[in-house]
């Protein structure tokens, strides 16, 4: 009786595995005729059924508003175009940035994603994994964009990716405590270390600093390497894979000595960003440099409170006596950009898409999703709170953009950029020691 | 039955599903490992040969080395809490009262993901907000550390959640092992007159010898691959002071798009657990089996 059983069991098992072996073949068989016809198809006729697949970063639960756009834009480019749907996938920023490297190994990248600029990009364009958009940019897009910020994505003069987000980095703070010890917003340096000194002095945290995310503390060293040594100081050194300037070395000097004047709040090196935030918004700390995209909070955003948001303004990074950078400089940069995959089946029509998705996004995104889109936008033709159509105006006043460090220099620099400035901080090195390993990682080239 | 289950053919084909697995999801991508660790290799563009470069870099690196020196700190000290765990498991086994809840107390970390107990930690080490902090505070302590942004502190702050986090697994080994333990042996030592100690440590613990030993090479090997409370909590910071190899080994390739010399790193970290496995079974080989039935 068991040996019968037994024997029926192997015998299934048997006829299961064969069975297995068969529809995963059978899978593959219908599956690719289908990849064939749709690149048969991409460019031609819209009646026939075309997927486009997209991949982005921002769900539901913590980018509401971008999700909801981007489903918005979507529906309106599938009724534009019927036959065409669109399958997004979405992931949060730092596993999406994962899957886009597993992806790629396997060269299975989505028709459509978002991609980082500069540094972030160039291994995909290396591989020959994205498709260059300059088609799209001297056709449809024309003009478009705000000058100097699709440069960002351009690797020996092709474009392989369209911004759809520009942000800088203002010094917002809190009008009320700024006000309860008699304070003004700085205009200089020297006014600054005023404030942070007074607020010290009154038990106040002057600045929200997250540095376990290290390109916090990027920005305020940044700022200072700028006010400092002007505007294209940080460029050109990366630029000519060095970092001895003695002004870069000054900046790091006066970044410690921030540090010595308690200017952050205790223990900012452990903190993430989001902690630093909330003791922002929690308004335990007065001062928090942090790009555009957190306009929101101080403006539409439903959840936080109105009288919170009527506290916050927002100032220059204060110039320096003797320093070289301009009160108009900021740092800052175009975000995520929208990249079409090299191998997609479906090309031609994922750059129609694209083109259509960068329009509508910048028509919409700051009146509905609160963000600062790479194309120009009409401040005068618009409705929106007061701290947004300032900023857009000084972003049209810049006199430069310096894109973040961290996104010009190649990956394992901008690693060690992280690792460097969460050691100056900290007073783990010194400001020499800080040019120094700067130095080598950037004449590693890697 | 004994003429299907000698038949080799039939012990083929119910092996072979589970080998084939085994072999495409670990013995294969050990051995692609090692072959990327011989690439220039941005995990995206086209490979380059460069033999033994990244391993050669790999000795060179400090970085590197202070998160083997992480590593190897995690393990000492997860060894050391073996005997912690044991004492405790020696006292809910003797017959206590409220060993059952106790026993189920200890366990349920060990249901919470890593993700959730680091979110947990993160909030007790908060250095104004957190329980911790204000607690010393409210003793009267000034200035508390911020621990998890102290370079000469973050380790045994992240070493704690660890701790906690893998008390309930072990302790739940040593009072199952201790619980198997024929009652008869103690009772006959009982009536001879063995002190309580006595058959602990003449008795029990020798009994239980075999378990202790996979514990320890548990605890080790798990120590020197240990990532995920790590990763969530300081991601090998303050610049690099809470960096292990595993996070070291994730920095490198998924960060610095540098999947050559990750996957090196990688290997490495195999060859070390390989022969921190053997040495710790070296070590601790005893001639004979213990056994008193």
């Amino acid at each position: 009786m068991i040996r019968k059983a037994l024997t029926t069991f192997t015998l299934l098992a048997v006829l299961l595995v064969s069975l297995a072996a068969c529809s995963s073949g059978g899978n593959n068989g219908s599956s690719s005729p289908a990849d064939n016809s749709g690149s048969g198809s991409g460019g031609s006729a819209d009646a026939e059924k075309v997927t486009i697949k997209m991949m982005h970063l921002w769900p539901d639960g913590s980018n509401s508003s971008q999700n909801k756009l981007v489903k918005q834009i979507i529906m309106e480019y599938e009724e534009a175009n019927p036959g065409v749907t669109i399958k997004t996938e979405v992931l949060e920023n730092e596993q999406y940035k994962n899957k886009l490297k597993v992806l790629s190994a396997s060269n299975s990248l989505p028709d459509v994603g978002f991609t980082w600029a500069a540094g972030f990009l160039e291994p995909y364009v290396k591989g020959n994994l994205f498709a260059p958009l300059d088609d799209l940019l001297e056709g449809d897009l024309n003009g478009q964009f705000v000058a100097g910020t699709t440069e960002a994505y351009a690797i020996d003069g092709k474009t392989y990716a369209l911004p759809v987000e520009l942000n800088i980095v203002p010094v917002f703070y809190n009008k009320a405590i700024f006000e309860k010890h008699n304070l003004e917003a700085p205009k200089t340096y020297e006014e600054f270390e005023h404030v942070v000194k007074t607020l010290r002095e009154n038990g106040v945290t002057p600045v929200a600093l997250g540095a376990k995310d290290a390109w916090t503390g990027s920005f305020w060293y940044m700022y200072l390497a700028d006010r400092l040594g002007g505007p294209d100081l940080l460029d050109e050194s990366i630029a000519n894979q060095t970092f001895q300037d003695p002004k870069l070395i000054e900046a790091a000097k006066l970044a410690q000595e921030l540090v010595d004047m308690d200017a952050f709040v205790k223990g900012f090196n452990g903190l993430s960003n989001e902690e630093a935030k909330s003791e922002f918004m929690n308004e335990q700390a007065a001062m928090y440099a942090m790009g555009t995209w957190e306009v929101p909070n101080y403006t539409t955003a439903e959840d936080v409170d109105q009288a919170f948001k009527d506290k916050i303004g927002f100032f220059k990074f204060p110039v320096m006596e003797g320093g070289e950078g301009s009160l108009n400089n900021w740092v800052g940069g175009p975000g995520v950009g929208l990249f079409v995959a090299e191998n997609s089946p479906v090309k031609e029509q994922a750059k129609d898409f694209v083109s259509f998705f960068v329009q509508k996004w910048g028509e919409k995104s700051v009146t509905e999703a609160g963000i600062f889109p790479a194309t120009k936008v009409d401040t005068s033709a618009i409705d929106l709170p007061p701290m947004f159509i300032d900023l857009l105006n000084e972003l049209n006043n810049a006199d430069k953009v310096t894109l973040y460090v961290d996104v010009q220099m190649k990956p394992v620099a901008s690693e060690e950029h992280h690792n460097q400035i969460q050691a100056l901080f900290g007073k783990a090195v010194t400001p020499e020691e800080f040019a120094k390993k700067h130095e080598e990682v950037l004449k590693a080239g890697k | 039955m004994d003429k299907v289950m000698s038949n080799k053919w039939v012990i083929a084909l119910y092996v072979l599903p589970s080998l084939l697995i085994i072999m495409g999801i670990i013995y294969i991508p050990i051995v692609l490992t090692g072959y990327y660790g011989l690439m220039e290799w941005d995990g995206v563009s086209a490979m380059t040969f460069i033999g033994l470069e990244n391993y050669t870099t790999l000795f060179n690196d400090s970085a590197f080395w202070s998160s083997v020196s992480h590593s190897f700190l995690f393990a000492v000290l997860s060894t050391v809490s073996l005997g912690v765990y044991l004492l405790v498991a020696l006292v809910l086994s003797g017959n206590i009262k409220g060993a059952n809840l106790l026993r189920k107390i200890y366990l349920i970390p060990m249901l919470l993901s890593s993700v959730a107990i680091a979110q947990l930690w993160l909030k007790i080490y908060h250095p104004t907000n957190g329980i911790l902090n204000s607690a010393l505070e409210s003793l009267g302590i000034q200035d508390p550390p911020a621990w998890l942004a102290e370079p000469s502190l973050v380790l045994y702050a992240l070493f704690v959640p660890i701790l906690w986090q893998f008390a309930g697994f072990y302790i739940l080994i040593y009072y199952a092992a201790l619980k198997n333990i024929p009652t008869t042996l103690i009772e006959a030592a009982r009536i001879d007159g063995a002190t309580p100690w006595q058959i602990a440590f003449k008795i029990k613990l020798p009994l239980i010898a075999e378990v202790f030993k996979v514990t320890i090479v548990l605890a080790v090997v798990g120590s020197l691959k240990y990532f995920d409370l790590i990763y969530v909590m300081t991601d090998g910071g303050p610049n690099g002071a809470s960096e292990v190899m595993a996070s070291y080994m994730y920095h490198k390739a998924f960060r610095g798009f540098d999947f050559g010399y990750g996957s090196a790193i990688g290997f490495f970290l195999l060859i070390i657990c390989l022969v921190a496995t053997w040495i710790i079974r070296r070590m601790t080989a005893s001639k004979d089996n213990i056994q008193y039935s």
